[in-house]
């Protein structure tokens, strides 16, 4: 059980061994065809739910920019794949990670396109302890690699600003989701390197919820994404037996 | 926008400004608000045809008429075009002295809308080229051509005059023989038409009433499209030698060839337009896009001309990638990402595939003079004609309202 697992670092809580993973395949981060082929896959149904939550929390104007005036934060922003899209959309978007070869590749890819995105090689806790606040926080496949997810979401919380959002994603604990995000996607299919998941850190949406109600945050608007391989395109669903997302405001 | 120098950085830039390219930057410079810059690269200036007039018209669809609404083009070419209230379709031999009409269609969809519109080129072209000149959002880079692109996070592109710039999307809309899809590495699949095609503009004493016709001659179909007034265009498939022979008449000759085809039902006939020719070929690109690159219009698919499908099926080409593309700027996606492109082609490639075999076993199926195909054929029609619902369905399908429908071709802004 996640209770159980003892944090590598109780001041950072982060995995050394699952940041170095990501490191070793950096430089493949935004090849669609290679190992991160499932985050492309999958970021256009990442993007619609952040896009709609924020639209329907804020009340903001849909459209190409709706996120014009927005001061958003990326945790684990890895080669910058959701911290883009999100400045496209008009956010004014810091990205974090852990892995400072990620967040090089991520500034190498964003300065020729002109992007201006703020990307530090921090942790959550660094910003948490600057006094950082951020209309709204997204944090997409990530809580499933953190030793102490409990006290990581306290941490994500305290970087919203009261009234803002937060967006997760994750991977439920069920046998479905062993099924497929394991034993199909890593081992059948080869959609991702193995060992790229621990299914026992794996977080239900009622213990998702829990620890956002422990953090201060408001229950949490839930959503699935499902694989549809005749479309050969993932869409959202209510079914949120493998893949999920959650949305969760800071009270005021 | 008037023309300039190509320069800096652009998101998309389309190359050919024919009827294809010239509605896909519309298309695109509308659904993206002025928040992409769009370059439109042509060999050849982009405006009125004087000097090379095009003799064609199109049976444009419901679908595509809907869509030149939005694109705020049909209005300037409504006056030029002819409703098609019913389409005829015979097939006698050309010595027959009776031509018993084997099916007709009642041509309009729900509604009463009529289902297809002939619009002659020329008019087509101008209305589009106005449109395009007007849009602050389109550059218009020509004369110039694109002579290298190469990249990955962005395409590095070079142009003949040696200007230099990057894009985060090209697309070819630069014909059959699309340079573009050659460099891009893109192969196509076809095979050449031992027939010709020819073009030519008739008047006749009698008003056509919106009927078109389509006589299934031995040589290949021979189409009469009604245009405003006593006038119209035929559109007609010959066998090559035979299409030489004809096309080296005097206008006297030339005219008694068309009305022997042509049925005496509309009365005497006179030219009242240019002959234009050219060789049938069906070609099907191989794959529809490369990283960053996507081929669209006769670049990616040319049919046989035989159900005047080929303006359509590249307007629905340019409607389902200005959707992808929009959808994906709306999720902040770059304009060029794969999976935007990986969308458009899911979406249009079967179709066409499936569009360009149906015609060619069209054409097989009608261009000869086997008795017994004949026999089967004329049951097989004739079956069709009691059938009013399996009637409608052609009808629906030929409009370009069924199936997976872009925004456009239902008449919805992107």
């Amino acid at each position: 059980m996640i209770e159980t697992l003892e944090p590598k670092s109780a001041k950072s809580n982060i995995d050394d061994a699952e940041v170095a993973r990501f490191r070793a395949i950096a430089a493949e981060w935004w090849d669609p065809h290679g190992k991160f082929r499932p985050l492309h896959q999958i970021g256009p149904v990442r993007l619609e739910f952040i896009r709609d939550e924020l639209i329907r929390h804020f009340g903001l104007k849909s459209g190409l920019k709706p996120f014009a005036g927005l001061r958003l934060l990326d945790i684990g922003c890895g080669g910058g794949l959701i911290s883009e899209p999100l400045t496209r959309l008009g956010g004014s978007v810091t990205g974090i990670d852990p892995g400072a070869e990620n967040v090089a590749i991520a500034r190498a890819h964003a300065e020729p396109q002109g992007l201006a995105i703020d990307y530090r090689a921090v942790t959550a806790e660094d910003l948490v302890a600057a006094g950082e606040q951020f209309d709204a926080v997204v944090c997409l496949e990530v809580v499933e690699h953190v030793p102490d997810v409990g006290a990581f979401l306290k941490t994500c919380a305290a970087l919203v600003r009261p009234g803002g959002l937060m967006v997760l994603s994750t991977i439920n604990r069920t046998l479905k989701s062993y099924a497929l995000a394991i034993v199909a996607a890593e081992y059948v299919l080869g959609w991702l390197p193995r060992g790229t998941h621990q299914w026992d850190r794996f977080v239900m949406p009622d213990e998702m919820a829990r620890y956002l109600a422990n953090a201060g945050m408001s229950a949490p608007r839930f959503s699935g994404m499902v694989y549809a391989p005749l479309r050969d395109e993932w869409k959202l669903t209510p079914d949120t037996d493998v893949n999920y997302l959650a949305s969760s405001a800071r009270p005021v | 926008m008037a023309n300039a120098a190509p320069n800096g950085r652009y998101d998309i830039v389309i190359s050919g400004a024919s009827y294809a390219g010239l509605a896909l930057a519309r298309a695109l410079s509308q659904a993206l608000e002025g928040s992409a810059r769009i370059a439109l690269v042509d060999r050849r200036p982009v405006g009125p045809r004087g000097s090379a007039p095009d003799a064609r018209a199109f049976a444009l669809s419901a679908g595509s008429k809907r869509m030149l609404e939005i694109l705020g083009v049909w209005g300037l070419v409504a006056d030029a075009a002819q409703p098609v209230a019913a389409i005829e379709i015979t097939d006698s031999s050309l010595d027959a002295g009776v031509r018993p009409v084997l099916l007709t269609y009642e041509n309009a969809v729900e509604g009463g809308e009529p289902a297809s519109y002939i619009v002659p080129a020329g008019p087509l072209n101008d209305a589009l080229a106005e449109v395009v000149a007007g849009d602050g959002g389109i550059e218009i880079v020509a004369p110039e051509e694109i002579a290298s692109f190469v990249g990955d996070a962005a395409l590095d592109l070079t142009f003949a005059g040696g200007a230099a710039v990057k894009a985060s999307l090209l697309i070819a809309a630069d014909g059959r023989n699309s340079p573009l899809r050659g460099m891009a590495g893109i192969k196509s699949v076809g095979r050449s038409y031992p027939q010709t095609g020819i073009v030519t503009t008739v008047a006749h004493a009698k008003p056509h009433n919106g009927h078109a016709v389509q006589h299934f001659l031995p040589g290949g179909p021979f189409a009469i499209l009604p245009l405003p007034g006593n006038r119209a265009c035929i559109t007609w498939t010959e066998e090559a030698d035979e299409a030489r022979r004809i096309l080296a008449l005097d206008d006297a000759a030339f005219l008694e060839e068309v009305d022997k085809r042509f049925g005496g039902k509309l009365g005497t006939l006179s030219l009242a337009g240019p002959r234009q020719s050219w060789p049938l070929e069906l070609h099907l690109a191989r794959s529809y896009i490369a990283p960053r690159f996507a081929v669209v219009g006769d670049a990616a698919h040319v049919v046989h001309p035989i159900a005047g499908q080929g303006l359509n099926l590249a307007l629905r080409d340019a409607a389902a990638l200005t959707e992808a593309i929009t959808d994906a700027a709306r999720l902040g996606l770059d304009l060029g990402s794969a999976q935007a492109l990986e969308r458009y082609e899911r979406w249009r490639r079967f179709d066409a595939a499936m569009s360009t075999a149906a015609f060619d076993g069209l054409n097989v199926l009608f261009s000869n003079d086997l008795t017994l195909l004949r026999a089967a054929r004329d049951v097989g029609l004739g079956l069709v004609n009691r059938s009013p619902m399996l009637k409608q369905l052609f009808v629906a399908e030929a409009a370009g309202i069924t199936g997976d429908v872009p925004r456009l071709l239902r008449g919805e802004a992107v």
